[in-house]
């Protein structure tokens, strides 16, 4: 249904046979929104073929820029509904990779792809041309990473992700990720309803509530001092150096988003994604499906600077607020420019609370962080952490109660 | 009363407002479907000069409700006038000796209701148009009741009962995403992106608000501003200081801007916000700028 056929006249006459041509049309329409992430409800259908029926179908221009009102709902849907529209009604190619889901050829982006394989078939292995060519230390993948008895959990929690092969291990680890990401969510929010005490006398609310007493202020009212949420931001990179930690990050970003209330997650390679509504989805195994298709342009080097300033001039403003934590999980090799990345993480510092670097790298024997790119950063950050092992994530749990 | 599009457009102009053609369309559907506008876009694009020219539109009133974090029901739908209620309870002890009824009718009664944005929006005779200006500031309950209301159009009052619209209003929100609204909300609204406008659009709009400003300064102005938010900035200009500055270019009597690069350089303090975009913008790029639009 995505393809688009030859586009049905939209000229009024013949009115039985066209408006049920139409209608199906329509209903077809809505579905591909619906496939590019709009947000559109049966009203909008009704609306839609409304507007249709009122002369709007006339001129392809003007259904275009109605239709367009009607069912973007933001700066998003706005960008790409042109294509989308021009695609279906008018079957012109899309110009850009906006992606008309449900076709698996969008996903050509190595990393992710592998990604969602990775998540798919659990029983699959994990594919050598996962492993970072070169920088590896050769290690016996036979030996490593199988910890059987009772204090399983334990083991696996302080595992490098590196050496996590078995895929029942990685689905243990993934449910830990997430376990962690909810455990970590309560307690924030437990610490913010109990701080939530009044200290100031509200006077005119005071009088309100007395008027049945007439006005003799026996109960008081109190002002309380509302708290802002927490609100987690997460950078992810998932270019190839990063290939291993990624599944497992991305893994725990889902649990983040899906259990805190207030969170928001990008992903960058070479260039930036919001991913929080892809993967806002319930089962990961999809959440992964629909990011492959977000994925735009091929995975290679990492750009954090340039990812960067895109955060900083497009998304900042709506994402960040005074209790942010912005946490940016990378290896810090940087194929751009290393000063632009100083730069940003700069601007990116004036704005929020605190900017916590997760490096999985860390955790490796005999590393510092001399690559141009880290050096650059770190000045920068707040807390400098390793990230290598379900542990190391726990680790961070008081820090960021501490907000 | 529904205009068509081109009676809209041809109204917008003339109450100063230079459209892009489909906000034009946005205004008539706003009509046919009965939904509120959402407009988004950076600050200082006119979005709430939209709203200013819808109401101009149909002649209507313009109630603006402006969002703030903490906004409450009190502020925005309604609340008691509670001291009038005091005093009127205490008149009322010394003359009556108190009969309860007549009391509690007297001082619930409409006489003694303040009414805030919201309220006076759906008890209007003549649909008036409703600007709820940066609705992202406004907490997340605040946005469900906003929902609430934009739907049914009625509220409920305990004391009073529950007031339906007189008429429906045009409703237009307005955000900055500072936060990002909800996805009810989102659905419920005609959504419009508001971007700064092109070079040819931004003269007409400088020519229209300017006075003094002729065509060939205004898209020399025009351009210059677009180059400028090109530049990497902190604070790009948006339309009002473009106004700003064309105002204060006509008034230090500037006819071409190649004619007098100084002045121009002097007075960038109109489009420029902050220190750094003002080292940034250094006489030399300035006079890079201008070499490419002049």
């Amino acid at each position: 249904m995505s393809t688009a056929g030859p586009a049905p006249a939209l000229v009024p006459g013949e009115p039985e046979a066209v408006s049920a041509l139409v209608a199906d049309k329509l209903a077809a329409f809505l579905r591909t929104l619906r496939d590019n992430a709009f947000a559109v409800g049966l009203s909008e259908g009704q609306d839609a073929a409304m507007l249709l029926a009122s002369g709007y179908g006339d001129r392809p221009g003007l259904l275009r820029a109605a239709f367009k009102h009607l069912f973007a709902a933001r700066k998003a849907d706005w960008e790409v509904f042109d294509g989308l529209f021009d695609a279906f009604w008018l079957g012109k190619r899309v110009r850009s990779r906006s992606a008309i889901s449900g076709s698996t050829r969008a996903a050509n982006n190595p990393s992710l792809k592998d990604l969602r394989n990775d998540a798919t078939n659990s029983g699959g292995d994990t594919a050598p041309d996962q492993m970072p060519a070169g920088d590896e230390p050769g290690e016996d993948r036979d030996g490593v990473g199988r910890m059987e008895g009772a204090s399983r959990t334990d083991n696996l929690a302080e595992t490098d992700f590196r050496k996590i092969a078995d895929p029942a291990q990685i689905a243990a680890a993934h449910d830990i990720a997430a376990r962690l990401a909810r455990t970590m969510r309560t307690r924030l929010t437990r610490r913010d309803l109990a701080r939530r005490r009044g200290y100031r006398l509200d006077l005119r609310r005071t009088i309100h509530r007395n008027i049945s007493h007439g006005g003799v202020p026996i109960t008081l009212v109190k002002r309380r001092r509302k708290e802002k949420p927490l609100r987690l931001v997460m950078l992810l990179d998932a270019s190839g150096s990063m290939s291993l930690y990624t599944s497992v990050f991305l893994r725990f970003i889902h649990g983040v988003l899906d259990e805190f209330r207030e969170a928001d997650a990008f992903l960058f390679h070479t260039r930036l994604a919001h991913v929080s509504d892809a993967m806002k989805e319930k089962d990961p195994v999809r959440a992964l499906d629909r990011l492959s298709m977000m994925a735009q342009g091929a995975g290679g080097g990492t750009r954090i600077g340039e990812s960067l300033q895109t955060f900083n001039r497009w998304h900042a403003a709506r994402v960040i607020h005074s209790r942010t934590c912005v946490m940016i999980v990378s290896d810090g090799y940087e194929t751009g420019d290393a000063a632009l990345l100083g730069q940003e993480m700069a601007r990116l510092s004036r704005r929020c609370r605190r900017i916590a670097w997760l490096n999985p790298m860390i955790g490796w024997e005999g590393y510092a962080p001399e690559a141009a790119g880290i050096k650059a950063a770190l000045p920068h950050v707040d807390l400098y952490a390793p990230a290598h092992t379900l542990q190391s994530l726990a680790d961070l749990e008081p820090y960021l109660a501490k907000l | 009363m529904s205009l068509s599009r081109d009676q809209i457009a041809e109204r917008l102009a003339g109450a100063g407002y230079i459209a892009d053609g489909e906000l034009a369309v946005a205004i008539s559907l706003m009509d046919l479907l009965k939904r509120p506008l959402l407009l988004e876009g950076e600050a200082g694009v006119g979005k709430t000069e939209v709203a200013k020219a819808l109401a101009a539109v149909h002649s209507a009133e313009l109630i603006r409700l402006q969002c703030y974090e903490g906004l409450d029901q009190s502020a925005a739908l309604y609340e008691w006038n509670y001291q009038r209620q005091l005093l009127a309870i205490q008149a009322h002890q010394v003359e009556a000796g108190g009969k309860a009824g007549a009391i509690e009718d007297q001082i619930f009664s409409e006489k003694y209701l303040l009414e805030r944005p919201l309220l006076a929006a759906i008890r209007r005779e003549k649909p008036p148009v409703l600007l709820i200006d940066e609705v992202d500031r406004a907490d997340e309950e605040f946005e469900a009741f906003l929902l609430e209301l934009l739907s049914d159009f009625q509220v409920s009052i305990p004391e009073l009962g529950t007031i339906t619209a007189v008429s429906i209003p045009h409703v237009v929100l307005t955000s900055n995403g500072t936060r990002e609204l909800s996805d009810a909300l989102r659905r419920r609204c005609l959504y419009h992106y508001v971007d700064y406008p092109d070079v040819d659009r931004e003269a007409r709009i400088i020519m229209a608000r300017v006075e003094g400003a002729g065509a060939s300064l205004s898209l020399q102005i025009a351009r210059m501003v677009e180059s400028i938010r090109k530049e990497d900035l902190r604070k790009v200009p948006g339309v009002a200081e473009t106004l700003d500055w064309a105002g204060a270019l006509v008034g230090l009597d500037v006819r071409d801007l190649a004619d007098r690069p100084e002045t121009v350089h002097e007075t960038l303090m109109c489009l420029l916000k902050t220190h750094e975009d003002k080292a940034r913008l250094s006489r030399e790029v300035t006079e890079r700028l201008l070499g490419k639009v002049a």
